[in-house]
């Protein structure tokens, strides 16, 4: 028995020394002589392959990076939204650019509690049929509809819908802000900002251009296009569209003043410090902090229907 | 006032759903049932209580602990897994055979794949090639019909060789000499065999109320029994004395369980009237290679499998014409 | 009578559920205040050319059609224009309308003959008459909404072998055209005569479903009293199948020609024509009447007193249903249309326009949507589509978002009628699916043409 045991290992270990080494040959012969520099500058790029710069994928920006630095000596026009373009160009032997780092933001809080459900939806989960066959449950015809076709294309799992509001949440360490959410979205209400200084931003969190009675309707927190923060902002970086305030993000210096100032709380200031305390406060004051997607404590003017529910 | 809801059209539905036609398909086998546990007794009973109860199980457990998914058990799909298995098999197969084949069915030709609509292979046919492979002595120790009435519900089983079996020893001789030769006894199912194969007349019964109901359609059945029948017809006009008359192969073996409730499972075979006459010509010609000239003595599992793998090609290769879509004509 | 004809591939049998067809039409009055909107048809919706304050009499053009597949709106009546605002349609959107306080009585836009009369001279010719639908804003009444007027415009090279008038109603509940057929049987029958001149033909069949035993009598009897009035004009009852109603599908089943893909029934030599259109038709052509109202059904199996009502544009839906007996309790949902093709409301008082045949109110048990399981590619549904479609491909496909596939599968062939979805026995959302998918796949086809 051992005989055969001995006889099959040697036979089968030369067999495969042999092939290796054939193998090894054959690798070599037919080796594809690539720039090794491709290799280095894809190492600098996330991996996700999610076309935000618009190109097929991390491996292709790398070689066209590659090119470019060859033929013209600089990579401008080629970034990656969620990498620090200077390491690629450093792995290059280039200077690039300052990079602004950009993250996706949900311009919407008509959450289920602002905007209380009117109407039950059932079909198929997809935003842009669902856009299509009516205005939403709560009825803002520009608001979330909360179906998640954003959450399904991100390449980074950075989304996910909050059971409790019932919109997409971002999450900050995830998203590059590569636009394929914006992209998505049916009814333009993620939109591709620069994180800011100090990771501060200053936002409309409303997307619809309907006239301010319309609005109340429907959401406690909508935009009504009082102009008060247009009136406040000492940078002139807010601008009407329809009814809608747009807060510049090339302008706005992240002062915060039109977010003390909305009478709705529509306009969302990320990772402000906490106000000192004040010592005597107003009734009613709005703090100044405002984690995003919470509901604003103002009356809500629509009143809650008693729910029929639909039970499968 | 009411919350309203919005859907898309339409807002009516008919009453099918995927329930009734599986408790159709249950129905349909019960006179199969009735006249197995009449010949065969109390293991017929016991064996199909076991692999629907294992089925039912595996689905269950697999759902509610792998998947972490929705439970499907109620919708007869697993049962009826069950009860096509267990006729697939000897009354007298030990018990835990029957119950790793019930697993298997489910486990890995049903919810591997994601579940029902979504396995190529029919899952009752994966079972029992699985326990055919693995036990095949178990697997083709045929009892012999004994109707009830004569010997009693609870009596252990005499086996034997079952048609196929004998042809495939010994000829068309031979089977003459074991008195084998009975057509009526062919039909009714006084043989051995698979205990849901045996009686031709209890299984078209429920054939016809299926296609009545239009649960199942005509085409693949006709298509495996014409293509049987005429190839064996062949056959048997070249060389009678080697080949056994065609009649005799319609009502042989599992041809007939296999036709109507086998190849007609929706969800692995092809979708439209010209692939099903494909479909079953394959199947009987599958069948009759390996009943003549094969290995084992029966062919009907191994033919239906090997064209349920076909099938995505056949549903590519044969679409519905759609309307108002001509072909361009050749000048 | 002719030999009943259908046509063969596809097609399920909904309840019929038609309670309201032995209830003659009521005329409904208007609130004090009326909204019509300016997009009542397909395409694009009309200019306003009338401003606050401005007074509207009857008939008055308020809105012109603009562009080419567009309609002309006319006030349904008399009164001082409150505001052009927007207002909430069915769906929740807001669209542009003119908010019209009324006035009692009706005073007439110039013109317009008021008369019950039968008029059976027809003054005008074929090209003044398609002039005059243009001008009197009318439109495809079964739902579609598509400009009248164009759809009699044959192009270059093609000629118009038959006037078909969809009778059909193969919508379950719904029964305004069945009533209008009854009650208004000689106009409707002048309308006829009046589209076969507009298109240079002699031969109008009126296609009608076997269920309308009484309108198909009561028509073979008017045309056969009045053989020389209506020559050429002949009755072709239909089996009773969903969706016998389709353009291609009436054509198919009365001529036995199909329309080819992509292409429009004028191909096949045929006009199809609703049967609450051609009655505007004839007001229009005889009278100078333009489309200011219509019948619509309101009904469901919870209405105390379902009914069929002349209604005048801009009247809120919700009166209608308080004339039917009020909004019962069990109602979970509230359709616009019929219940195979209709569209789910979210609020109830949206007005009344060129469109609105119908206002279903069904109860939860009815309309609810079932647990959806997995498909057991069972193929029913491929079997009930009337355009040969493979619905349960095109649902997978287009939920993948492989376009190319969808593109392959004809799914730009479909004709949204929702028999698949309608016979799954998974209840499996299908047309929803491939509504997203057509809309995605059209909106590639479209930036590809255009390059």
């Amino acid at each position: 028995m051992s005989n055969t045991l001995l006889i099959s290992l040697a036979v089968l270990g030369i067999l495969g020394g042999i092939l290796a080494v054939v193998l090894y040959f054959v690798a070599q012969r037919f080796k594809v002589e690539e720039n090794p520099l491709i290799d280095e500058a894809e190492a600098c790029l996330p991996g996700a392959n999610c076309g935000g710069c618009g190109f097929a994928g991390c491996r292709a920006l790398a070689e066209a990076c590659v090119k470019q630095a060859a033929e013209k000596g600089n990579i401008d026009g080629l970034a990656c939204p969620g990498t620090d373009m200077g390491k690629v160009a450093a792995v290059l032997g280039l200077t690039a650019g300052t990079f602004e780092p950009k993250i996706a933001v949900v311009r919407c809080n008509g959450s289920c509690q602002n905007s209380p459900a009117k109407v039950h939806y059932e079909g198929a989960d997809i935003c842009a049929f669902a856009t299509t066959l009516y205005a939403g449950e709560g009825g803002c015809s520009k608001g979330c509809l909360g179906l998640g076709d954003c959450v399904k294309k991100c390449n980074f799992d950075a989304l996910h819908i909050d059971k409790e509001t019932g919109l997409p949440v971002v999450d900050p360490d995830k998203c590059v802000g590569c636009g394929v959410c914006a992209r998505t979205c049916p009814r333009g209400i993620i939109e591709i900002r620069p994180r800011g200084k100090k990771d501060r931003r200053v936002y409309v969190c409303c997307s619809n251009t309907d006239k301010g009675a319309l609005v109340i309707k429907n959401c406690a927190v909508g935009c009504i296009g009082c102009q008060k923060c247009l009136k406040e902002c000492p940078f002139d970086a807010i601008e009407m569209r329809g009814n809608l305030a747009y807060i510049d993000p090339a302008k706005c210096k992240a002062c915060g003043k039109c977010a003390k100032v909305c009478p709705r709380g529509t306009i969302h200031a990320v990772n402000f410090p906490a106000p000192k305390p004040e010592p005597k406060a107003l009734e009613g004051a709005e703090p100044a902090v405002k984690i995003e997607h919470q509901a604003q404590p103002v009356e809500v003017k629509t009143e809650v229907k008693p729910e029929n529910t639909v039970t499968a | 006032m009411n919350k309203y809801t919005i859907s898309g059209s339409p807002h009516v539905h008919s009453t099918e759903n995927t329930r009734k036609i599986m408790y159709r398909v249950l129905l349909a086998l019960l006179p199969a049932l009735l006249v197995a546990i009449y010949y065969f007794g109390w293991y017929a009973l016991r064996l199909t209580i076991v692999t629907v109860a294992a089925c039912m199980l595996t689905e269950w457990l697999i759902q509610k602990f792998l998947i972490k998914g929705p439970l499907t058990i109620n919708d007869g799909s697993a049962a009826l897994t069950g009860v096509l298995l267990a006729f697939n098999v000897p009354a007298n197969l030990p018990i835990w055979m029957a119950i790793v084949g019930s697993v298997v069915a489910i486990g890995i030709g049903k919810m591997a794949f994601g579940g029902l609509g979504k396995n190529p292979f029919n899952p009752a046919l994966v079972g029992r090639v699985f326990m055919l492979v693995s036990f095949p002595t178990a697997m083709t120790t045929w009892p012999q019909a004994a109707p009830i009435f004569d010997k009693g519900f609870f009596a252990d089983a005499v086996t034997g060789p079952t048609p196929l079996g004998i042809l495939k020893e010994a000829g068309v001789g031979s089977l003459a000499e074991a008195g084998n030769l009975q057509f009526l006894d062919m039909v009714l199912g006084n043989r051995g065999g698979a205990f849901g194969e045996v009686c031709a007349i209890a299984l078209l019964l429920g054939a016809i109320y299926l296609i009545c109901r239009k649960v199942i359609d005509i085409w693949t059945p006709l298509s495996i029994l014409l293509t049987v029948f005429i190839f064996t017809g062949i056959c048997y006009l070249i060389n009678p004395t080697q080949y056994i008359a065609p009649w005799y192969h319609l009502v042989y073996g599992g041809l007939i369980l296999g036709a109507f409730f086998m190849a007609t499972d929706m969800v692995t075979s092809p979708m439209t009237v010209r692939g099903k006459l494909l479909f079953g010509f394959g199947i009987g010609a599958i069948t009759v290679i390996i009943r003549l000239w094969g290995a084992y003595p029966e062919g009907v599992s191994f033919a239906i499998l090997i064209m349920n793998a076909l099938t995505p090609l056949i549903n590519k290769a044969f679409k519905p014409k759609v309307f108002g879509v001509v072909k361009p004509s050749k000048n | 009578m002719n030999p009943i004809k259908t046509f063969k591939k596809g097609g399920v049998h909904p309840e019929e559920n038609k309670l309201s067809a032995d209830k003659p039409i009521q005329d409904f009055p208007m609130p004090k205040q009326i909204i019509v909107p300016l997009g009542q048809c397909l395409g694009a919706p009309a200019e306003c050319i009338v401003n606050k304050g401005d007074r509207v009499l009857t008939g008055q053009l308020i809105g012109t059609a603009k562009g080419f597949v567009s309609a002309n709106v006319h006030s349904p009546a008399t009164g001082t224009v409150a505001k052009v605002d927007v207002v909430m349609d069915h769906t929740g959107y807001y669209k542009p309308a003119v908010f019209i306080d009324r006035e009692e009585q009706d005073e007439w836009a110039e013109g317009i003959l008021v008369t019950d009369e039968l008029l059976t001279d027809i003054k005008l010719d074929s090209k003044q008459i398609i002039d005059k639908v243009k001008e009197c804003g009318i439109v495809g009444m079964g739902g579609a909404t598509f400009p009248t007027h164009v759809k009699l415009m044959i192009p270059e090279g093609k000629k118009a072998e038959y006037i078909i008038i969809n009778a059909a109603e193969c919508e379950p509940y719904l029964t305004c055209d069945y009533r209008l057929l009854l009650e208004k049987t000689q106009e409707f029958l002048m309308g006829v005569k009046i589209l076969m001149k507009a298109v240079n033909t002699d031969k109008g069949i009126i296609g009608i479903e076997q269920n309308k035993m009484k309108a198909i009598e009561l028509l073979d009897k008017t045309i056969n009293e009045h053989k020389d009035l209506y020559a050429g004009i002949e009755v072709q009852p239909l089996k009773t199948k969903y969706p016998q109603g389709g353009e291609k599908q009436i054509i198919k089943a009365i001529t036995g020609r199909e329309v080819p893909s992509g292409k429009l029934p004028i191909e096949t030599g045929c006009v199809v024509v609703n049967v609450a259109s051609t009655y505007a038709v004839y007001e229009a052509v005889q009278k100078n009447k333009p489309l200011i109202e219509r019948i619509v059904t309101v009904t469901g199996k919870s209405v105390k007193n379902p009914g069929n009502f002349r209604v005048r544009f801009g009247t809120p839906a919700d009166l209608l249903i308080e004339a039917a007996g009020g909004l019962p309790e069990d109602i979970t949902d509230v359709i616009n249309g019929g219940p195979m093709m209709g569209k789910s409301v979210s609020v109830t008082n949206f007005p009344c326009i060129k469109g609105t045949s119908g206002i279903l109110l069904m109860t939860l048990k009815e309309a609810q949507d079932r647990r959806q399981t997995n498909c057991i590619r069972c193929g029913r549904c491929a079997k009930a589509c009337p355009m040969g479609l493979q619905p349960f491909l095109l649902h997978k496909v287009a939920k993948q978002n492989d376009f190319d596939e969808t593109e392959k599968n004809h799914i730009m062939d479909c004709i949204e009628c929702g028999s698949c979805e309608f016979t799954c026995p998974a209840n499996i959302p299908l047309l929803d699916y491939i509504r997203y998918g057509k809309a995605k796949t059209g909106a590639i086809i479209k930036a590809r043409n255009q390059k």
